[in-house]
């Protein structure tokens, strides 16, 4: 059996940039862009892929990065939040988060904007009800749901 | 200048949330951290017969093993004045102090690696064997004791009452009886209890989520005997706590041992499986209710009996009995507290903790014997509305109760509800209209806070209070900008840090009346340095003025005759050479509470539709209008009213832990089978504030918010289904299973 605490050398595509990193086979994707990279903006609420707050965009979809390993992310283009607001303008989502009040404690935010942009750009905002259902994987324990959709229709309508 | 508070303001820290860069607990990122991992008790109660730990040292990365047979002997000194987050008797947890096990899930070993999954996989390899002793793992209302005494000095009391209730009750001519049930809850904020130990020498720093960082500095000084000083804790974000980061919790001691013991900085994080046993919970209560009332309505005679959950080892016990005491005019009451010992984890406080159970069962009665009379349930609402605290015998400081029942229900459209239940429909849908009052008691505590005025323009304020989602930050910002007539973006609040001045609790909904008032001394304290500096200059413009000559308005100073300009505070710095002033200001509750009874109020009316056939119940509309005196930023209390409108949801129709009596265990202990509200449950919530402002109360007139926004949703939702299907379901969550069986 392989020494389940092998390390293993790769290269991480964050963001747009590349990061050399030595993990442990068993290193989520999550662990190692909150651990390794010091990119804290990706959350981790459960480890257990039920909460949606660890989302990342992976090749432009969305994944909760804490079911994924890191080593199955090599070579793959990864968006984080902190990937989002272009040269200090904010991402229409995340401003429209902050208009819309759509959090509390902000912890789940990261996770609802991501799962937001993948959802819009899927065409998968198309109305309230849909929005409810897209947004469902993200759990918000400060119960902003009122106003994280409408935030996202906000969002989708000005991007749309 | 316009007005500041009242506003609107978008969150201070929204573009810092919405971008990643808000910094948790967790994510402090020191040279050289280790990672810490917990092995829990599996067995409700016992000892540890032996511990082999041998595979565990040998693992790859393992820094240290720790167990109680190695683990520093720790003096865990009393607190003088046990604070009021603490459980008022017994005695907390002793963390890794001996062999017992009091509970399932007790911490038993704590291993120290260079990463996280070496920590992990190690922690999974240390082999416990326990004895095992008969343990209480039933809840049994029958063996309901009072609090003790430590408990009922701290205001949570084993009976109370007035007049006769026996006597009213035999005459009264309508009268219900019910019993209702409301599960264990876990408070499940997203962001986990998470502590980083830092030892510099003989000085510790902890990063921990926390609602009040000075408590927690205290407490962890008098479990490890040392001074306060040498403590700094640190925690400017939470990510959610509702409640179960009151108090310091077991970990946080085991991350100070760890770091200690492997001479670096150690991150502990709880899982999300290890949260629904390494800290507290809303804890099980069942409730007997007997209301006798007149043929109008008017109540007669009102009984209430509580009974909650409680450990064995400490006893923590909440305000169950309060709103009855005050809610309804009624002469004759007697309401009762007991416990039920449990060898559990000790439950805690969570949103509106003791009070949103009481208002559960009052409120849900209230609603049977309003079918009883075959009266509207508003309208028996108004005929028994409480023009005073009739238990304390005060007036209260302020009420607006009767103008949330009225704007609230005129918004709903509560006139077209048709008084029979199952008399609403649509196709398979039966529709049901259903409301309930609440309240929440108001508290204020002593805080303080300073306010320096920068040569830029700016003004910073700090405090060691916390913002656990409600918007301190925000808020209190608003507070300075006002006070001192800045614009919103010249003011940065600063907090979560024990080397800011003395804040109290951020919990209990009393930041704001607490703290607020600090900040406005504060304020005022530094325009009054400038003022004097100003005054007692030899030139300038206000230069040898009598002190009442200088006023401060409009971000400066200026003439209190109006003559002459007003001259900005950073102007006023450079002209007599100064980089910044810095004045410090305090606020304490005064003697209010021996004139007035203090309390926010709300009233929630909601709309059910139950598939007759599926039994599900879906939430279409709710709306709430609240008297919380006066609000301070509207957008960021919408957010906190509707925030509890999605807690009282889970609470109604959802939440429950599930509890495996054979191993005194949660069995649903994650977020896939604990069931909280997902964005699809949710649909449409209006929160309305009804104008009041408390200065009875407070200078600021805020009465608090945060709580009362979850009280009365549960019971509303309830009675709704009541009407919608006929059926009264007196067990929390309301499932398809409970409604079809
Ligand atoms: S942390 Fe990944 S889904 Fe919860
Ligand atoms: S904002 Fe706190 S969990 Fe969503």
């Amino acid at each position: 059996m392989p020494d389940p605490s092998q390390h293993f050398s790769l290269t991480l595509r964050v963001n747009g940039a590349e990061h050399r990193v030595a993990v442990d086979a068993r290193t989520t994707l999550l662990d190692a862009l909150r651990d390794r990279l010091h990119l804290t903006g990706t959350k981790k609420g459960c480890a257990l892929g039920q909460c949606g707050a660890c989302t990342v965009l992976l090749d432009g979809r969305r994944v909760v990065s804490c079911l994924m390993l890191a080593v199955m992310a090599e070579g793959r283009l990864v968006t984080t939040i902190e990937g989002l607001a272009q040269g200090g303008e904010l991402h229409p989502v995340q401003a429209a988060f902050v208009e819309h009040d759509a959090f509390q404690c902000g912890y789940c935010t990261p996770g609802q904007i991501m799962s937001a942009v993948g959802a819009i750009r899927e065409g998968r905002a198309g109305s309230d009800d849909e929005i409810r259902e897209q947004m469902s994987g993200n759990l918000c324990r400060c119960g902003a749901y009122a106003n994280i959709v409408a935030a996202v229709r906000d969002a989708a309508a000005r991007e749309g | 200048m316009n007005a500041i508070i009242g506003q609107p303001v978008s969150r201070v820290d929204g573009p810092a949330k919405v971008t990643g860069h808000a910094t948790y607990a967790a994510e402090f990122d020191l040279p050289g951290l280790a990672y810490a991992a917990m092995v829990l008790a599996t067995i409700p109660r016992g000892h540890v017969r032996s511990i082999d730990r041998a595979a565990a040292e040998a693992a790859p990365g393992v820094l240290a093993v720790m167990t109680h047979e190695d683990a520093p002997r720790l003096p865990y000194k009393q607190i003088a004045q046990r604070p009021q987050v603490d459980a008022q008797s017994g005695e907390q947890l002793h963390v890794l102090q001996d062999d017992q096990v009091r509970f399932n899930g007790e911490p038993v070993a704590v291993v120290v690696a260079e990463t996280l999954e070496q920590a992990v996989h190690a922690a999974e390899l240390v082999r416990v064997e326990y004895a095992r002793s008969p343990a209480v793992t039933i809840f049994d209302a029958k063996q309901g004791r009072p609090p003790s005494e430590g408990n009922a000095k701290a205001g949570r009391v084993p009976e109370l009452g007035r007049g006769d209730v026996e006597g009213a009750m035999r005459e009264a001519p309508v009268q219900v009886e019910a019993r209702y049930v409301h599960p264990r809850e876990h408070h499940n904020a997203i962001e986990p209890h998470v502590t980083i130990a830092h030892w510099e020498g003989e000085n510790l720093t902890l990063y921990d989520k926390t609602q009040w960082v000075d408590n927690d500095r205290k407490e962890i000084a008098h479990v490890f005997g040392m001074e306060e000083e040498r403590i700094r804790v640190v925690s400017p974000f939470v990510g959610g706590a509702f409640g179960s980061a009151l108090r310091t919790w077991p970990h946080v001691t085991l991350a100070v041992m760890a770091a200690k013991r492997v001479r670096r900085p150690v991150r502990l994080e709880l899982t999300r499986r290890q949260l629904y046993m390494a800290v507290g919970f809303r804890p099980h209560s069942e409730q007997h209710l007997r209301l006798g009332a007149d043929k109008e309505g008017r109540l007669v005679a009102l009984e209430h009996d509580v009974i909650q959950q409680v450990g064995r080892y400490e006893e923590y016990a909440e305000t169950a009995l309060s709103p009855t005491s005050h809610l309804y005019q009624c002469d004759n009451l007697r309401a009762r507290y007991r416990l039920v010992e449990m060898d559990t984890n000790s439950p805690c406080p969570m949103r509106a903790p003791g009070v949103v159970t009481g208002v559960l069962g009052l409120e849900m009665a209230m609603d049977e014997l309003a079918a009883e009379l075959g009266m509207d349930p508003l309208e028996l609402r108004l005929r028994n509305y409480a023009e005073q605290d009739q238990q304390k015998g005060l007036p209260w400081s302020s009420k607006e109760l009767r103008a949330c029942y009225e704007t609230a229900a005129e918004r709903f459209g509560w006139a077209r509800r048709k008084p029979e239940p199952r008399s609403m429909r649509e196709g398979g849908m039966l529709i049901g209209y259903g409301m309930a009052t609440a309240i929440y008691h108001s508290d204020r505590s002593g805080g303080s806070a300073s306010v320096a005025l920068t040569g830029n323009g700016m003004a910073v304020v700090r405090s060691a209070s916390s913002d656990m989602g409600p918007g301190t930050y925000t808020s209190m910002t608003q507070v300075a900008a006002e006070t001192l007539g800045l614009p919103v973006d010249h003011v940065r609040f600063e907090l979560g840090d024990t080397n800011l001045p003395y804040a109290p609790v951020h919990g209990g909904s009393i930041t704001m009346a607490s703290l607020g008032n600090a900040v406005v001394a504060a304020c005022r304290a530094v325009q009054t340095k400038l003022t004097s500096l100003a005054r007692a200059a030899q030139q300038g413009p206000f230069a040898g003025l009598a002190e009442d000559a200088v006023v401060a308005r409009e971000g400066g100073l200026g003439r209190a005759d109006g003559s002459g300009p007003v001259v900005p505070y950073a102007e006023l710095l450079r002209q007599h050479n100064l980089g910044w002033v810095e004045a410090e200001g305090s606020a304490q509750p005064g003697e209010e509470t021996k004139k007035y009874s203090s309390a926010a109020f709300g009233a929630i009316f909601v709309e059910v539709r139950v598939d007759e056939l599926l039994g599900t119940v879906r939430v279409p509309r709710m709306i709430g209008a609240y008297d919380v005196g006066r609000v301070i930023n509207p957008k960021t209390a919408r957010s906190q009213c509707i925030g509890g409108m999605v807690g009282g949801l889970g609470m109604a129709l959802e939440e429950r832990a599930e509890w495996d009596a054979r191993f005194g265990k949660v069995m649903n202990a994650n977020l896939a089978e604990y069931l909280v509200p997902v964005n699809a449950d949710v649909a449409e919530m209006e929160a309305i504030f009804v104008p009041n402002d408390d200065r009875n109360f407070n200078p600021l007139g805020v009465k608090g918010l945060a709580e009362v926004a979850i009280c009365g949703v549960a019971p509303a939702i309830a009675n709704a289904v009541w009407h919608a299907t006929g059926r009264r379901i007196r067990e929390l969550p309301i499932t398809p299973e409970r409604l079809l069986g």
